[in-house]
């Protein structure tokens, strides 16, 4: 009896042991890699940003000087505008797409792959066509619709392409997730239904969607943490010497100027630090309104 | 009865064959569009009506492009980091994955925790003392500065953790009974069980790396040390109004993943969706 318990907690011993080796690169990297950066994010936001990588603590001057800045508030208006135009409509394009990909029908994965495509192509080569197709004088999305509208240039309109680009992006991954919620309703639940004598239109509404809820909540929050932290297409989109910048810089587009052109990487911080701040609290209240409209009950 | 149940069956085929049709196009087109402006000058690209085919097929874009930008280089670097942070990624969140799932050590539930702050926080809020770390130690402009900030992976960890979990304990056991350690338990019984999981991890980690454009452009400003995207940046910055050679040098960027994508789209797409949600 002695005997098996020696084995066992030397047993203990080496499993904890090989335990301890087997997280080591993983947890000595996200202390180096995030958390330290994260505490240092947070004290440079309370700091003075001094050449050479060097800081000196302040205070919450920081935190004034942008709370304060028009810019900084455009620039929240901005990605909120962004969002408002991008996740509904995103989600609902996507939703329809999951739908139709999940009929029986030959060819679905080809047509799966095609709307996947995207995903796969750099945002960076995905921003550089549209922004061909979109110019004023000779893209083709004006020469198609007989239009002038300055789609990368005008203020009030530049935000709109970017949305466009966006769902365009984002609409195959979107859908794939989805449809792998879709296809676990049980078909069972739509053949009951049909011989009800329910339309497919209700099956739609009564079955689909809240069967689907649970997924389609995660992926709009995925959609909205992300079109909170819009910056890459925006970015290619939407040089620095565009008259239109202001109307279309995101939080992340003013972080990145801020820190990385401008210099003053203690401004930047907070920004950062704001951003966190705006997508925990909007990650609280999607958690909190889900109780409303998501179906866990199956 | 019957015939009518049949005719509105077939009605409705026709309406989504129809709604892919139009959703196909809107997708492909760009690509496409993409792909014929690449060959045309300027000064046709610049035609209105436009012409649809370029007139004579010419490379000259796409010499200008690989002029102007290091390709070469930039194919090389961005299949480095790729590797690389897709090795990082697989093997140290296999490890740690299955140290969390399986085993029991003290300080578990405090060292998981940091795994699941990383994954609350944006990864910006990381970059500028990873950057400042990096300059300090004079590592801009190298592959490792474009790898480090994936060495490790929060969301690699807990999805592989979820993957190990799902294995039953007595596999282990076995294993261990058979005379295996903890590191031959898991290297040759565990690990080889969550095959699936570590290619979505992948091709997952791929996808993403391959279309970061911050990182690479803070911390490689060096033309030959650029990925594809930031290079696609500086190009942009360069040949502003000459798109011709914009849209030959996306081609050149895109074309490495979208080959790889024909051939293993169905991986990739299911890579995706096993990851989704993060």
């Amino acid at each position: 009896m002695a005997n098996v318990t020696a084995k066992t907690s030397k047993h203990a011993k080496s499993e904890s042991r090989w335990a301890y080796i087997m997280v080591a690169p993983t947890v000595i990297g996200l202390l180096v890699l995030n958390i330290y950066p994260f505490l240092e994010t947070i004290v440079m936001s309370f700091s003075k940003t001094r050449p050479f990588g060097l800081f000196e603590l302040q205070g919450i001057e920081n935190y004034l000087e942008m709370f304060t800045s028009a810019e900084f508030w455009r620039a929240n208006l901005n990605t909120l505008y962004f969002c408002i135009l991008t996740v509904p409509l995103g989600l609902f394009l996507s939703l329809v797409v999951a739908v139709m990909l999940n009929a029986k029908i030959k060819g679905r994965t080809f047509f799966r792959a095609v709307f996947f495509l995207p995903m796969v192509v750099a945002p960076a080569a995905v921003a550089m066509v549209w922004k061909w197709m979109f110019n004023t004088e000779y893209g083709i999305i004006n020469t198609l619709f007989h239009s002038g509208i300055s789609w990368i240039t005008d203020p009030n309109v530049v935000m709109v392409t970017c949305a466009i680009v966006a769902i365009w992006s984002a609409i195959g991954y979107d859908a794939v997730l989805l449809l792998s919620g879709l296809q676990n309703i049980s078909k069972s639940y739509y053949e009951a239904a049909s011989l009800d004598g329910a339309t497919k239109l209700q099956q739609f509404f009564y079955i689909t969607l809240p069967m689907v809820s649970p997924t389609l909540f995660v992926v709009m929050i995925m959609r909205l943490m992300s079109s909170i932290k819009v910056y890459d297409l925006i970015y290619m989109l939407v040089e620095e010497s565009n008259p239109a910048l202001t109307k279309a810089q995101s939080l992340m587009y003013l972080f990145y100027r801020e820190s990385f052109i401008t210099g003053n990487r203690g401004l930047g911080s907070s920004v950062v630090i704001w951003t966190v701040a705006v997508i925990g609290l909007v990650t609280v209240v999607q958690f909190w309104g889900q109780k409303k409209w998501v179906n866990y009950e199956v | 009865m019957n015939s009518s149940l049949e005719r509105s069956r077939r009605i409705r085929t026709i309406g989504i064959y129809a709604f892919f049709v139009v959703g196909c196009v809107i997708m492909i087109f760009p690509f496409v569009w993409m792909f014929l402006t690449s060959f045309k000058t300027v000064e046709e690209s610049m035609r209105i009506p436009p012409n649809i085919l370029p007139e004579s097929w010419q490379v000259d874009n796409f010499k200008d492009a690989m002029a102007s930008l290091p390709f070469l280089a930039l194919y090389k670097n961005t299949a480095l980091m790729v590797f690389w942070r897709v090795v990082c990624a697989v093997v140290f969140s296999s490890m740690a994955g299955y140290a969390f799932a399986k085993l029991n050590f003290k300080g578990k539930n405090l060292m998981f925790s940091l795994v699941l702050v990383q994954m609350m926080l944006p990864s910006q809020i990381f970059i500028t003392p990873q950057y400042q770390m990096l300059a300090k130690f004079g590592l801009t402009n190298t592959i490792f500065a474009l790898v480090f900030p994936g060495i490790v992976s929060a969301f690699g960890t807990f999805f592989l953790r979820q993957a190990y979990m799902g294995i039953p304990d007595e596999i282990a056991e076995a294993a261990y009974l058979d005379g295996c350690n903890q590191w031959q338990t898991f290297v040759k019984v565990m690990a080889p069980l969550t095959k699936a999981s570590m290619a979505a991890l992948a091709v997952f980690t791929a996808v993403f790396a391959y279309g970061d454009l911050m990182w690479p452009l803070i911390v490689n400003t060096d033309l030959n040390m650029m990925t594809l995207s930031s290079g696609l940046a500086t190009l942009r910055g360069q040949f502003s109004t000459n798109f011709p050679v914009m849209m030959a040098g996306s081609l050149l960027a895109m074309i490495p993943m979208v080959v790889l994508y024909l051939f293993f789209q169905k991986q990739f797409i299911e890579g995706v969706a096993m990851t989704g949600g993060k």
